[in-house]
């Protein structure tokens, strides 16, 4: 993250991102990746309020984890009323 | 006019505390941090006094806000939200902006709020700015490395406040009641509560109960933190309930001068269920654990719910 000083904004003012930021890219920390047993979930939306991430959306094909920013917490598998999460380790992922 | 929230699916899906920040995962103030956000708005700015929420979001020239942010040192978040709301108001006056006038969010940690920044916070309340002051709670400095602040409980591990041979119980000091000083000492105060991350809902609605205020409002929110209190990073949720649930912490409204219960356990825990989860209390004895549960006990009584735990 080096930049030469002529770059450096005018009183370190940055613009706000949309919708994410992309300086911080945190997917990288996770030991554990969230999965959804899409036949159990009941969609009550208490993962995704509970998420200290934003990583939870809701979709029209049900919840989905946004996996760039999931730092793999388990907040969600822990508040999950039905147990529809699971936490699998990253090394069983080939990505 | 913010409108109530009735349920999570009345609740706001747009993101203003987006993902992409520095914070520990499990983080308490972070979750606490997006859910005000959420609560509050596009038509909002933040300020952030020198803390975690400002250390650990803002690292490399970047911000996980999608409003106007802007840091202030930690001893001056009231004073710069007073500068803020009086410039909005003259440039309102004077018909030199047709924006409407913004929810403006002072998000000051435990020692900005309760320590280092009391001063700032006092004086804008005495003066009467319409601003939104938030103290989240998470009960040490944590992003200097878990210091011991006025709101650390008694009897808590911190690299301050080590246990050892010749003071075993960590922390000697009882914490400091934020909460009450700011209800009782400020006479422009319009609305003031407290919250916990575990309830999300209360602590939503009550957000936009102080924005609506027209005048200072003060919100106290319980922030579990992972690190400084050593617990798993997904027993944040469990924690701030247990915190509720055992007395530690206690939701209410100010409503009158008087203590509103904005949520009551049905059954008041021994503090004990609390404190064994977390490591910077495991060295703790059982003549500690009983001051602790007479804290527990005297902060209930203050709010008026009835003690069932008796501490010896």
């Amino acid at each position: 993250m080096s930049i030469s000083p002529n770059e450096v904004p005018f009183a370190g003012t940055v613009p706000s991102p949309k919708t994410e930021n992309e300086g911080m890219i945190t997917g990288s920390w996770r030991t554990r990746r969230p999965i959804l047993d899409t036949d159990k979930c009941t969609e009550c939306l208490i993962c995704w309020i509970s998420c200290p991430d934003s990583s939870i959306k809701s979709t029209t094909a049900g919840m989905e984890f946004n996996l760039k920013y999931c730092k793999g917490c388990g907040i969600c598998n822990e508040v999950c009323p039905v147990g529809a999460i699971s936490l699998v380790p990253e090394l069983d992922f080939e990505d | 006019m913010l409108e109530e929230i009735k349920s999570l699916r009345k609740a706001p899906e747009e993101e203003y505390y987006v993902p992409g920040h520095r914070t520990c995962a499990g983080c308490g103030p972070a979750l606490q941090y997006r859910l005000v956000a959420k609560a509050a708005g596009p038509n909002t700015i933040f300020l952030g006094p020198t803390g975690c929420m400002y250390v650990a979001n803002t690292s490399y020239g970047c911000g996980p806000w999608a409003v106007p942010w802007i840091h202030t040192q930690i001893t001056n978040g009231g004073a710069v939200a007073s500068g803020i709301e009086a410039a909005y108001k003259a440039i309102i006056r004077k018909k030199k902006t047709d924006a409407e006038f913004p929810n403006i969010i002072v998000m000051a940690g435990d020692g900005g709020s309760s320590d280092i920044g009391l001063q700032a916070l006092s004086a804008a309340f005495y003066r009467g700015h319409n601003i939104l002051f938030i103290a989240y709670d998470n009960e040490s400095y944590a992003n200097t490395g878990i210091q011991t602040s006025p709101t650390t409980p008694y009897g808590a591990w911190t690299t301050f406040s080590p246990a050892g041979p010749v003071i075993p119980e960590g922390k000697k000091l009882m914490p400091k009641d934020l909460p009450k000083m700011m209800a009782h000492g400020h006479p422009e105060l319009k609305y003031l509560a407290t919250a916990s991350l575990s309830y999300p809902l209360d602590l939503m609605n009550k957000v936009r109960k102080g924005l609506n205020a027209e005048g200072p409002a003060f919100l106290y929110i319980h922030a579990p933190c992972p690190k400084g209190w050593s617990f798993p990073a997904d027993k944040t949720i469990e924690m701030g309930k247990l915190a509720v649930e055992t007395g530690m912490f206690q939701l209410y409204e100010l409503h009158e001068g008087q203590y509103k219960l904005t949520y009551q356990p049905k059954e008041i825990k021994p503090v004990e269920e609390y404190i064994k989860l977390q490591g910077r209390f495991s060295h703790l004895q059982p003549e500690h654990i009983q001051k602790l549960q007479q804290f527990a006990n005297g902060r209930l009584k203050e709010v008026g719910i009835e003690v069932s735990v008796p501490a010896q």
